[in-house]
């Protein structure tokens, strides 16, 4: 699964989705792959501000890739950032989590990844 | 467990085949409940894992091989997606819409985990392919469908896609699985969730909705208005051998135990994958699977997008199918 879909995704128990502390969900224990993919600049300037990006830093960090600044880079400082563009890359469409758990900050609840595939069915005490 | 013990009496009831019993069973096994829920939810529930959960399990590998050809108007819906957006295809099955539109990023979920892992493989693919394609400088445009595509396993009822994260949703072929209305409007306010909602001056995102109709009167399997709607629907997993002697009276007859898309040329030309109807002569060895189906008739999805608190933007029939484009919120022209 890919950082940039992490991005998107909360708990699935739905007493955890009006909590701020279901999102962004925590890797654990994440093996991570890198697939490589060729970098589309204006997909990635795009996509800036369909992303969260307080989750975004908070996901980076705890996979271990270096701080991202406190702001969100605007479209145009992206445009002309060669090595910001080259990194986002990276992180968002390139990084993977191949195996590994993701763990809702609220409930607890600790979804499976194996083979890149993330599995958010409930078990029947959760739904 | 027999697995007419916890049908809902309204639902429609068959002996199913022994291997959806066995799957019925380990999902209950592994539940480590189902049997002595009590509650009409529970029952719904533990009646779609045999009639819909547990058939697409079993029969992933098949089913996917007659499904990969999207249907044109749930293409050209994709494609009319700005560069950037991000989309969602909830019941993605072998993720065949993921590749449609290369400029936007799309994450399939799908309940069954074999559909997921054949759509992951097909994404795959798809990358080498265009990897390929832009290697050798044909692939004009750089990233492709693989790069902005990702699936996961998620329950339609439990989506883990955080809210108002999608520009737009498609869900194709699969509401239609749910056992009762308020389940059904539920699955609808699901997708709704996804979306911006819309705001003075502004539009929001957009949802697809594409079930299956009651009206098919210019169809072969004969079901029109007035009919039954709640019907279970077989699947005959014939073996490779049988489908080549059989192929021609396949083609001639068209096959009853099929999803939407049979009817526009949504079948392969490989004998390996083509499902039949009981005429064609399924052998007492074949496995036949019964899948759930609500028909949906004239209005209805309308109003279950209205009583999911949606907007409908436009709708209409296609092929055996009623679809409805949905808005969280108010539309602007
Ligand atoms: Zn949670």
């Amino acid at each position: 699964m890919k950082v940039l879909t992490l991005n998107f995704l909360t708990c699935a128990v739905k007493t955890c989705k009006s909590s701020a502390n279901s999102f962004p969900l925590h890797p654990k224990d994440a093996e991570l792959v890198s697939d490589d993919v060729e970098l589309n600049p204006q997909l990635l300037v795009n996509l800036l501000p369909r992303i969260d990006w307080n989750a975004l830093r908070i996901t980076s960090t705890e996979l271990g890739f270096p701080q991202l600044p406190e702001q969100p880079p605007t479209a145009e400082e992206l445009q002309s950032d060669e090595k910001m563009l080259k990194d986002l890359h990276t992180l968002l469409m390139e990084t993977q989590i191949n195996e590994g758990k993701l763990v809702c900050g609220n409930c607890g609840h600790e979804y499976a990844v194996r083979e890149g595939i993330a599995n958010f069915l409930l078990p029947s005490h959760l739904v | 467990m027999a697995a007419s013990s916890t049908t809902p009496s309204a639902l429609p009831s068959t002996s199913a085949a022994d291997a959806v019993a066995r799957l019925t069973a380990k999902a209950d096994e592994e539940a480590g409940a189902g049997a002595a829920s009590v509650t009409a939810e529970a029952e719904a529930e533990a009646y779609e894992r045999t009639h819909v959960h547990g058939v697409y399990e079993a029969i992933a590998p098949h089913f996917s091989a007659t499904r990969y050809k999207p249907w044109p108007a749930v293409a050209s819906f994709l494609r009319a997606q700005p560069r950037g957006a991000i989309g969602l295809d909830v019941g993605c099955g072998n993720g065949k819409y993921l590749g449609v539109n290369p400029d936007v990023f799309m994450v399939g979920s799908d309940r069954s985990p074999s559909l997921i892992a054949l759509a992951r493989s097909r994404c795959k693919q798809l990358q080498f392919q265009q990897g390929l394609a832009a290697g050798a400088g044909t692939g004009g445009d750089v990233g492709g469908a693989a790069v902005g595509t990702d699936v996961l396993v998620a329950d339609g009822l439990s989506l883990p896609f955080r809210e108002r994260a999608a520009d737009f949703v498609i869900c194709v072929a699969v509401i239609h699985h749910m056992s009762t209305r308020a389940r059904r409007q539920d699955a609808i306010r699901q997708l709704l969730r996804c979306v911006q909602p819309g705001e003075a001056g502004r539009n929001g995102g957009r949802v697809l909705v594409y079930v299956w109709a009651l009206e098919q009167a210019t169809s072969r399997r004969g079901w029109d208005k007035g009919g039954e709607q709640d019907l279970l629907v077989p699947w005959v997993l014939k073996s490779q051998q049988k489908q080549r002697r059989e192929q021609k009276g396949i083609r001639d007859h068209g096959a009853v135990g099929d999803t939407p898309g049979s009817k526009s040329g949504d079948r392969p030309p490989s004998p390996a994958a083509t499902s039949a109807e009981p005429g064609a002569g399924p052998s007492q060895t074949d496995p036949v699977f019964q899948r759930y189906y609500h028909l949906y008739r004239e209005g209805e999805l309308e109003e279950d997008v209205l009583a999911a608190g949606g907007v409908v933007v436009s709708s209409g029939y296609e092929k055996d199918n009623w679809w409805v484009v949905a808005a969280n919120g108010p539309v602007h022209p």
